[in-house]
């Protein structure tokens, strides 16, 4: 019996841990400035601390750390993608997001559940299996699995064939899996603090200082906010849904529609399915939390909006396709619904590395796909921002590549259509 | 349920309509890379009010329609005809 815990159970005073200590005032300079305090931010500044021991670095968050995207997406971590550079990519993301409990002395609650992509039509199997051989190629569990297989598999699922889109087979990814999600940024968050990286929530960016436009775009110097204006040595854009306003500051322009991404949960219910089902035809993922909620998400807004408000439609053309998979919910109710600002580009890939503007770099394009990506992004975002070079990792996810139309064309791993 | 008012059909379920971007002019054929970059890939993705291309798909009809982009209101919408008519080299 430990008695220390005994010893604070029967205390009276619980003292609130201070995980993200207020840092003061803003320093007139720092060596890093990085704006936005998501998980892609917050896991640069640990990294930048862990692995480089830069730790004069100022993350800059205009809300409260966990109120934005790393808060609102679906939890979902896979590396099942399409394309070579996205294959392995992913896969080192959850590499490093299984040794993050451990990392953070905090539990993210990763759970492995298996990832079943439905298969409804000839050409999805088509699309399965292509992916299943590039995922193999590279080392990754994956493969496609037809439906006799599948039904035993995951027999929650209604398989008759008197359905819109019956189901023929999946793509399965054993190693998918689902971690909590707050609990990331926080334990990044709380790791880069611990080793000094200055956080400073409440803080928005409102311009930037960029000298010397000798036939370019010019040199960042510093970031002018809410709080005053900090001298920077180098600066990381890490925002989601505001990165064509934050870069329109910065003074380019970029290939994203800010759209919003609805989700909800219904009532906790007992466990029942393991698995993380998606479905492109039918535009759902569902997968049951370990509180027992069902966390389903399904497709992005058709139009663009800068708001985070949820829609009736989107939800009546959810459940419909829900209650296809899964009948028996017809009874079940929602419990809570939000949505997040994504950050789309036209390849469904991310947009990372370098920009028009010097010692300026970005972490945008995170569509609907940040999540699974944060730990990889912290890390290689941190390895740039420390030695100034890309590395190839993400080297094929540069804004450059557009004007190259050298796209890397992820649309088909997507989870759901868009 | 968000309604557009459509030009054609009047006053629609927006799931009726497709939104085709915003309004930019299209360059000339032999203009040079970085503008064909541009024109092709480069969003706005303004925020705040828009002017934008709408479709109504069962009558296969294309409309401008103005709306803000922080509140989600439609502000105004136009035959396209009326639109380039009003706005045609300012747009």
């Amino acid at each position: 019996m430990p008695f220390a815990l005994l010893k604070y159970g029967l205390t009276r005073r619980h003292s609130v841990p201070d995980v993200f200590p207020e840092p003061g005032e803003l320093k007139d300079s720092y060596d890093i400035v990085i704006v936005g305090g998501g998980g892609h931010g917050l896991a640069t500044a640990y990294y930048l601390a862990v692995d480089h021991g830069i730790t004069d670095v100022a993350v800059l968050e205009r809300g409260y750390i966990g109120g934005g995207n790393t808060g609102r997406n679906t939890a979902i971590i896979r590396s099942n993608y399409l394309t070579p550079e996205g294959v392995k990519f992913y896969d080192e993301s959850i590499r490093l997001y299984k040794d993050l409990s451990n990392d953070f002395d905090m539990n993210i609650l990763y759970s492995e559940r298996g990832h079943y992509t439905l298969a409804h039509t000839d050409s999805a199997i088509r699309t399965m299996r292509w992916r299943a051989e590039v995922n193999k190629h590279f080392g990754i569990e994956s493969e496609l699995v037809m439906r006799g297989e599948l039904q035993k598999m995951v027999p929650q699922l209604d398989y008759s064939e008197d359905v819109r889109y019956p189901i023929l087979g999946a793509l399965y990814h054993a190693p998918g899996a689902i971690a909590r999600h707050d609990a990331v940024a926080w334990g990044y968050g709380a790791g880069a603090a611990r080793r000094g990286v200055h956080i400073h929530q409440n803080t928005e960016v409102t311009g930037f200082e960029i000298t010397g436009a000798n036939g370019h775009a010019g040199r960042v110097t510093g970031v002018k906010t809410s709080r005053g204006t900090v001298r920077a040595g180098r600066v990381l854009q890490a925002v989601a849904g505001m990165s064509g306003e934050v870069a329109a500051m910065a003074g380019f322009r970029l290939p994203l529609k800010t759209v919003p991404l609805q989700a909800c949960v219904s009532q906790p219910l007992k466990p029942f399915l393991d698995a993380i089902v998606v479905s492109g035809s039918l535009h759902v993922y569902v997968s049951q939390s370990s509180r027992g909620e069902l966390v389903m998400g399904g497709s992005t807004d058709p139009y663009g909006v800068y708001m985070t408000r949820s829609t009736l439609d989107w939800k009546e053309g959810l459940m419909a396709h829900m209650l296809e998979l899964l009948p028996f919910i017809s009874e079940v109710k929602l419990l809570r619904q939000w949505a997040g600002m994504t950050d789309m580009t036209p390849d469904f890939a991310p947009i990372m590395g370098e920009t028009p503007v010097d010692n300026y770099y970005i972490d945008a394009g995170w569509g609907t796909w940040g999540f699974k990506a944060t730990p990889v992004c912290g890390k290689e975002n941190a390895r740039m921002l420390a030695t100034g070079e890309v590395g190839d990792l993400i080297q094929p996810f540069a804004l450059q590549r557009y004007h190259d139309f050298d796209l890397v064309g992820e649309k088909g791993a997507a989870s759901v259509g868009h | 349920m968000k309604i557009m008012p459509c030009p054609l059909n009047g006053p629609r379920n927006i799931s009726e309509f497709s939104c085709g971007g915003e309004v930019e002019h299209l360059p000339p054929p032999d203009c040079d890379h970085a503008t064909w970059i541009d024109y092709v890939y480069l969003e706005n993705n303004t925020r705040g009010i828009v002017r934008e291309w709408w479709y109504h798909t069962p009558t296969a009809y294309w409309f401008v329609a103005e709306r803000d982009t922080r509140t989600d209101e439609i502000l105004r919408t136009w035959p396209a005809g009326e639109f380039l008519a009003e706005f045609g080299e300012r747009r």
